[in-house]
């Protein structure tokens, strides 16, 4: 049986939300391995959020939001920007690898950006492999 | 918090969920899970008896948490939310789990695909078992309107709202309303020329007791929220006073320097002092600094010297003011493609060949040639080739379809026809002619002794090959329904440029919090069935800035804007999302990071409390002040630590 990780994506409201959404509408295809969890901006996510998710089994957090500029609420994904790379580099000192936390900008017509974006860190997490030895992730 | 007594609603929406999850299988799963009282799958769980189905169990089984797993919440959660408040619930004691879009819709089908389905409704579940009752405030609003942009568009937007006795404020950032539909000479499919029905809107515009133009001005700054928009519009020196000038135009008479008109697409020349063209509105010229010679040495003033009203005002500065606004109608229009970055072509070297817009001016009788067609050097075309798609349907430039060359080229071969009597040779890579009355155009058309030859043009060169080309233009184009190469010589090409997203898109679409689909053009809320709202509440868009379109199309879109907007004014007031932050000021430390954190200036800090506070009307509930808290005292409401929480541990269980 292969190794099936567990991602938890946390989407923005306004233009990743929106992207995945075109996503399935446009019937494109991507790995199952993503749970989208709605939030209203990347910026509003707080840390703890991610570690929860890893606290509770996650191999991986795929955080999404407005391109840089074209935030609803102004800046929130630059602010998300800091605080994810801050939240990387601590979490690589505990020997998280930093692939496993991937922040992407995902616009509203950014269908076809959603599915690669999760084809790409499934890959890759697929590739590093369970978070925890012995975790199995998803079993499919 | 009363016990959570949930009801979970699986859709099939038809075969889109159905037809590759299992939904008998996760209604099953659903009702296995805690606090779950009923749990039922339903073909459309959004039709009438799918919303009774949940308004009976409300009432008779007495659930006060309610779960659908259906499609995306962008879609349908107010639509559900409704059906909560119809039952007397609170509408915030509800989740939606998105098995279709981000489901059934995005993954090959196979068993892993109900799995997942499961594992969305069981972090629905766990989370609806947190929420708690918001209360949805209701806020008055400002009943004026803006409109940007003062073309077709524009106008009849502002028409609308205004004929209802609604204030309307219409800026434009030219010195004069009417837009590209001015420059055009006649309209297909009826022939009827556009200054003649556009002129005498113009006017009404122009008269209204209820719109107030604003021309040769710009929004600078954008601020508030649906209904209690602020906006700063900055209004630039025309160095004419207003007030004082009759618009008797002796000034641009007597100014000896001259620039390329805008007007007529660079094909003439206009003065320093101006207006755009002849029936402008307002009737007041702009003196263009980058031409006069007062302001570029200081000397002249030959305006002034004439001006019998004496309204010249070399002093006149910018003017900066603001307005509430309670809702915002975008109708920037449109840009023309750029013929020139198509080099084979030949634009730009060769003098006869010409754009679609400068060959609308040259047709027009207050054009440069006063609706003569003519060749650079004064003669008439007696053979003109008609250029389509350039740089629309090309994958080079733009993929998407301008919808509007195919149709006004037509128009052309027309008036080519009727005014030169030269040959016609359309090329064309399919005809679409596809509204009310344009087939039977183009059947006209082709009964009028027009060549069609069905093939992209590959180049335009002066290289002759034989006598007969000889001083002439030869268009190298495949016909692909006769399968050969051709060269067709003729006096003159007009290229049918594409419509493209304004240049400043990208700007205004920030400065409205607009955002832009794959072409440029600014992003309806849904394609087919909301295409003049935005993903920001109260800003509409109508016309070309949100894709090509032709004036019918134009005009109906923007009485649709006009419509949504007053059915906003007619409230008189807006619910606004209970989504906010608040703070618990026990736990609040005082340490302000919040303060300089919210976007909005929502956040206050009480010096003598020593805490800071959050106004709910201004908040727009992005949570980014939570995220920050380092004592953890704010709650992001509906998004709130313990929700979130569950949900992930829904998935991840």
């Amino acid at each position: 049986m292969s190794f099936e990780p567990k991602i938890v994506g946390f989407l923005c409201n306004w233009c990743s939300y929106a992207g995945a959404d075109l996503a399935g509408v446009s019937r494109l295809k991507c790995a199952p391995n993503v749970f989208t969890i709605r939030t209203m901006c990347s910026g509003g996510l707080n840390p703890s959020f991610i570690l929860k998710a890893l606290e509770a089994g996650a191999d991986g957090v795929l955080i999404c939001g407005c391109s840089p500029g074209d935030c609803h609420y102004r800046e929130g994904n630059y602010k998300a920007l800091r605080r994810i790379t801050l939240l990387k580099k601590t979490l690589g000192q505990l020997g998280i690898e930093q692939e496993r936390i991937q922040l992407h900008w995902v616009c509203a017509s950014c269908g076809d950006g959603f599915v690669n974006v999760v084809n790409k860190i499934t890959a890759e997490i697929k590739e590093l492999g369970p978070l925890r030895a012995g975790g199995q992730g998803v079993v499919v | 918090m009363e016990e959570a007594k949930i009801g979970v609603y699986v859709c099939h929406c038809g075969t889109n969920i159905a037809g590759t999850v299992d939904v008998e299988e996760v209604a099953k799963y659903a009702a296995s899970l805690p606090h779950v009282v009923v749990s039922r799958h339903y073909p459309y769980t959004c039709s009438d008896p799918g919303q009774d189905l949940i308004k009976n169990d409300i009432k008779q089984l007495g659930i006060n948490r309610v779960v659908v797993a259906s499609c995306s919440p962008r879609l349908h959660e107010k639509t559900f939310q409704g059906v909560l408040r119809d039952a007397g619930l609170n509408p915030y004691l509800f989740q939606m789990a998105n098995i279709r879009e981000h489901c059934s819709w995005i993954h090959e089908p196979g068993p892993q695909v109900t799995e997942k389905a499961k594992r969305m409704v069981r972090a629905a579940v766990n989370r609806v078992s947190h929420h708690e009752p918001l209360e949805i405030r209701g806020v008055p609003i400002f009943p004026a309107t803006l409109v940007v942009g003062g073309g077709i568009a524009g106008m009849q937007a502002a028409l609308e709202i205004a004929n209802s006795n609604h204030m309307v404020y219409l800026v434009e950032r030219e010195p004069s309303i009417g837009g590209h539909m001015a420059q055009f000479d006649k309209t297909f499919p009826t022939l009827d020329c556009a200054a003649c029905i556009l002129t005498p809107r113009m006017t009404e515009v122009a008269r209204h007791p209820f719109i107030r133009i604003l021309t040769y001005s710009e929004v600078v700054e954008f601020s508030g929220y649906v209904g209690n928009f602020r906006v700063k519009i900055r209004r630039k020196p025309r160095y004419v006073d207003e007030g004082k000038c009759i618009g008797c135009l002796v000034c641009q008479e007597k100014c000896p320097w001259t620039a390329l008109s805008e007007f007529d697409a660079g094909t003439s020349k206009r003065k320093a002092i101006y207006t755009p063209f002849a029936q402008a509105v307002p009737n007041i010229p702009v003196i263009d600094t980058e031409h006069c010679v007062y302001f570029l040495k200081g000397t002249c003033r030959a305006c002034e010297k004439f001006c019998d009203a004496k309204a010249i005002n070399f002093e006149q500065g910018e003017l900066i003011f603001e307005l509430d606004i309670g809702n915002i109608i975008v109708a920037t229009g449109f840009d023309t493609f750029d013929a020139a970055s198509i080099p084979q072509y030949g634009y730009g070297h060769y003098p006869n060949v010409f754009t679609s817009l400068e060959f609308e001016r040259l047709c027009s009788p207050t054009g440069p040639t006063e609706g003569h067609i003519i060749l650079a050097d004064g003669r008439q075309p007696e053979s003109v080739a008609i250029v389509h798609c350039v740089g629309s349907r090309d994958k080079n430039y733009h993929e998407y379809c301008s919808r509007v060359c195919c149709m006004y080229a037509l128009k052309y071969a027309h008036l080519l026809k009727e005014k030169t009597n030269a040959d016609v040779y359309q090329m064309y890579i399919d005809m679409r002619c596809f509204g009310k009355g344009y087939e039977e155009f183009y059947e006209r058309i082709q009964k009028e002794n027009v060549n069609f030859v069905r093939g992209k043009v590959a180049k335009v060169t002066d290289e002759a090959i034989s006598e007969e080309e000889k001083g002439k233009l030869i268009v190298l184009v495949e016909d692909t329904l006769l399968g050969s190469m051709l060269r067709v010589p003729v006096d003159m090409v007009i290229l049918c440029i594409a419509l493209e997203a304004r240049k400043d898109a990208e700007e205004v679409g920030r400065l409205f919090r607009l955002g832009r689909s794959a072409d440029g053009f600014f992003l309806e809320r849904h394609p087919k069935l909301d295409p003049v709202a935005t993903m920001s509440e109260g800003i509409l868009i109508a016309g070309c800035c949100q894709g090509p379109k032709d004036i019918p199309d134009t005009v109906a879109q923007a009485s649709a804007a006009a419509a949504r907007a007053l059915a906003m004014i007619a409230r008189g007031k807006i619910e606004v999302p209970a989504i906010t932050a608040s703070i618990d000021e026990t736990k609040c430390s005082g340490c302000q990071i919040c303060n300089l954190l919210c976007p909005f200036g929502a956040i206050f800090f009480d010096d003598d409390a020593k805490v800071s506070r959050i106004n709910q009307v201004l908040c727009q509930g992005c949570g980014v002040c939570a995220a920050a808290c380092p004592s953890d005292a704010i709650t992001h409401n509906y998004f709130t630590t313990e929700e979130i929480t569950a949900e992930i541990e829904g998935v991840l269980a």
